[in-house]
């Protein structure tokens, strides 16, 4: 890997980790090269700048690489840090901030995952979880405008990449994240009038796409 | 800085607790210790942590701050002007302690406590063989980090001391149970002379428990929490 100067970000395009960042170097109107990766054949590039994983996303600053998407995220605001903040700046709002981030990586990725990998029994209390943290997201978000207060912030970056996904995981368990949710819905459509989000994020319907097409691949019935 | 009295929840076991407790005496900050029954969880560790129910809960003042290392970053945000910075000042060094203090809690943890979960010889020599590679892959971190000093922090002790510093009575534990050599210097020597300098700190032998202490826990945790054949 030459120390050439840039940004250049290894990626999948429906990756919602891999949007974080996306979304992040958007907002502090960083450029940078995007390289698409194919995860069934992972270029040299790839593992060699994340030997440990083997995962996207990967920023790679000046020949230097980052690796997992929330320390990627405060990375690019600890260096691009004259533009959008995204962490507030007392400490203990830091910590919160930090906090809701890593709730949204721990619960709702693999929760989404088993909405759409289990039937029956298995797929209900999947269900009955989302619907759970999406009401305990919900309850954090309150009446402000970002779960950042007026401004968009990391827990903002960290969870609107997954509301694309909303459409997959309401179809593949039958049941509406309006309903649970309603105020998510509305952060969500608010988020989208950002350019940042808009330009990140998958149609709803290409999730879908994908999701089925690892149905298949999974043998998901 | 925010006024008001610390406390920490927290169980005399748990690596995730004893490393809020380094930080703390690293800081040289007092706080009250309460000590939690978490098969009896208590009404003040539900109110301050209703979302996980878990130890450590660091409460200062009317504050609530759940999960070991964004209790960590606060100790070190909350309390910038006493002593040492925790994490690196470096944007990019910072990046790289987080990245190696998830995959100490994320890899390095689930494997050695693997081998004590281990039902089967085969499953137990699986975990041991993913403890060394773990290992193996912090010995390289160690180097970048510590530049030649004696801690992944440098000269004092760091986010990273402290995170793989609080695993240390538990993987002695593993070693003695497993009768296998996890921390080896032939395989990880400069991990193994870290280990040994940073046990002659007061904040490791304030608050790591004795490895007799941490190896009876994990017999009885063998019993009735884990199913395993106590024959080791």
């Amino acid at each position: 890997m030459a120390s050439e100067k840039g940004v250049i970000l290894l990626d999948f395009w429906v990756s919602p980790f891999g949007q974080r960042a996306r979304i992040a170097l958007a907002e502090k109107g960083v450029q940078y090269e995007y390289k698409e990766e194919n995860l069934t054949e992972k270029s040299e590039l790839l593992l060699k700048a994340n030997p440990v994983h083997k995962k996207i996303p990967v920023l790679i600053h000046d020949g230097k690489p980052v690796c997992e998407s929330l320390i990627i995220v405060q990375y690019i605001d600890e260096v691009w840090s004259d533009k959008a903040p995204l962490m507030p700046s007392d400490p203990y709002q830091r910590a919160q901030a930090r906090f809701w981030a890593d709730f949204v990586d721990k619960k709702v990725y693999d929760c989404g995952s088993r909405l759409w990998k289990l039937k029956g029994e298995e797929q209900q209390a999947a269900k009955k979880e989302m619907i759970e943290i999406l009401q305990l997201l919900e309850a954090q978000l309150g009446d402000k405008k970002y779960f950042g207060g007026d401004s968009f912030g990391f827990v903002d970056v960290a969870f609107v990449p997954f509301t694309s996904w909303f459409y997959s995981y309401e179809t593949c368990a039958n049941f509406s994240v309006e309903g649970v949710a309603p105020k998510i819905v509305q952060w969500a459509k608010r988020c989208m009038e950002r350019e940042s989000v808009a330009q990140t994020l998958s149609d709803p319907k290409k999730v879908y796409e994908f999701v089925c097409f690892l149905k298949k691949k999974f043998g998901v019935e | 800085m925010a006024e008001g009295e610390l406390k920490l929840l927290g169980t005399w076991s748990s690596p995730f607790v004893i490393r809020v407790k380094m930080m703390l005496e690293q800081k040289g900050l007092s706080y009250e210790y309460i000590e939690q029954d978490l098969l009896n969880k208590s009404e003040l560790l539900l109110k301050h942590n209703p979302i996980y129910k878990k130890v450590p809960v660091l409460i200062h003042g009317d504050r609530d701050i759940c999960e070991s290392l964004v209790i960590l970053q606060y100790i070190d945000e909350n309390w910038s002007k006493t002593g040492p910075p925790v994490l690196p000042v470096d944007p990019y060094e910072r990046a790289i302690a987080r990245f190696w203090a998830g995959f100490i809690d994320d890899k390095l943890l689930s494997s050695f406590i693997g081998i004590l979960k281990a039902t089967t010889e085969e499953a137990k020599a699986e975990k041991i063989a993913d403890t060394h590679t773990a290992l193996e892959l912090l010995e390289g971190a160690f180097k970048k980090c510590s530049a030649g000093k004696d801690f992944f922090g440098g000269d004092s002790i760091g986010y990273l001391d402290v995170t793989l510093g609080s695993l240390l009575g538990w993987i002695k534990t593993a070693e003695m149970m497993s009768g296998a050599k996890l921390l080896d210097e032939t395989k990880v020597p400069l991990l193994v002379d870290w280990g040994k300098r940073f046990l002659t700190l007061d904040c490791a032998k304030k608050t790591l428990p004795s490895v007799e202490r941490v190896e009876k826990h994990a017999r009885e945790l063998q019993v009735t929490r884990w199913k395993v054949a106590t024959a080791n």
